[in-house]
């Protein structure tokens, strides 16, 4: 079955930042990455300097994707939750409403327990909060796109993207 | 599929680059990396294994300018062509905006490039996609090699739906950024049509 395109607004955008921010200070966290299933980096919060976080984002949909595909294998859905445990850093790895993968990246300043327990009430509220960005990109859909900035763009523009 | 951000204003896409073992898509991307300013592209990462054979995906962010203030940004997958690796084919076409099929010109290829073109329908199917619907372009690779077949007989049997298609030496980069221009534009012309 094929996704519904993902269209963020910056209303969307604001309300996942909320939520990631204040999950990095409850939860004690260095940094914390909201990307889509398909390997798109949405969100980001905390020590994200230095982290190339296009590559992150990519892996970790792959990551996602084969463990997942490793668990149909076996007759589970999905792995909904991952843990790596690093030398000095951690990665706790959700996947959300299906759709999002939630990535949080922690030391020793913080533990597994409390990132699993913070990241389990955060992950309702992004489940929500994406729930609620699909609903409005499917009724765009519908109208016909019109949140799309494609409404607006001509063949022209297309073509000129590729002038050299 | 497509992700649109109207908080960073950009729009990103995601291209596969699909066909049999050793028919150069890695090859692509490293020219397109090579070739490319360093502000407009990210790092790039091959999941490969020892003896350089693509394992898991090759994966390239790319920048291609902006239309009406909107970033356009494609993110460049290539699949493991080896026949065994069919289950991460199947993952990495997910969320596809557009597909490159490279076949590879030499005659003694043509079988493996027909049994990669059905695989990739079919897997496409499995993911609710019908490759007619999907914008698709197709590279004849390696023309510069003697036992390259000629181009009529590879068009006739591979370009049955008569996508755009080009002649490829993607070693020194012939074809390369016409093949990606084209189905760059594909993909937004495609974006554009669903939008109306």
């Amino acid at each position: 079955m094929m996704d519904t395109q993902l269209v963020m607004y910056d209303e969307d955008y604001r309300r996942i930042l909320a939520v990631i921010n204040r999950l990095v200070r409850d939860a004690n966290a260095k940094a914390l990455f909201v990307v889509e299933k398909n390997g798109q980096l949405i969100a980001e919060a905390g020590e994200v300097s230095g982290i190339d976080t296009t590559s992150l984002a990519s892996l970790t949909a792959g990551s996602i994707a084969a463990t997942g595909g490793l668990a149909k294998i076996i007759g589970e859905e999905d792995f909904p939750v991952h843990f790596h445990q690093g030398v000095r850093d951690n990665l706790h790895v959700t996947l959300v409403a299906k759709r999002v993968i939630l990535v949080v990246v922690f030391d020793d300043r913080s533990s597994l327990g409390l990132v699993r327990l913070r990241v389990k009430k955060a992950g309702n509220e992004l489940a929500k909060i994406l729930e609620e960005m699909l609903k409005k990109s499917e009724t765009d859909c519908a109208m016909g796109g019109a949140g799309s900035p494609f409404n607006e763009i001509t063949d022209d523009d297309i073509d000129n993207l590729f002038s050299d | 599929m497509s992700f649109i951000n109207y908080s960073s204003r950009e729009i990103n896409c995601k291209i596969v680059y699909y066909g049999p073992g050793l028919c150069g898509k890695t090859t692509n991307l490293q020219f397109i990396y090579s070739k490319t300013n360093p502000d407009l592209k990210g790092k790039m990462i091959s999941l490969a294994t020892e003896t350089e054979r693509t394992l898991f995906f090759d994966f390239l962010p790319l920048a291609l300018g902006q239309i009406r203030g909107f970033k356009t940004r494609f993110h460049l997958y290539t699949v493991p062509g080896q026949v065994f690796y069919d289950a991460s084919r199947k993952l990495i076409l997910k969320g596809v905006d557009g597909v490159v099929f490279v076949a590879d010109s030499q005659i003694e290829r043509m079988e493996a490039n027909l049994e990669s073109m059905d695989n990739l329908k079919i897997n496409l199917l499995e993911q609710g996609y019908q490759l007619e619907k999907v914008p698709f372009v197709i590279q004849y690779n390696k023309r510069d090699l003697p036992s390259a077949a000629p181009l009529e007989e590879m068009r006739r049997q591979i370009n049955l739906l008569g996508v755009p298609d080009f002649e490829a030496c993607a070693t020194i980069g012939k074809g390369v950024f016409e093949t990606l221009k084209a189905t760059a534009r594909g993909v937004l012309s495609e974006l554009k049509r669903l939008s109306h």
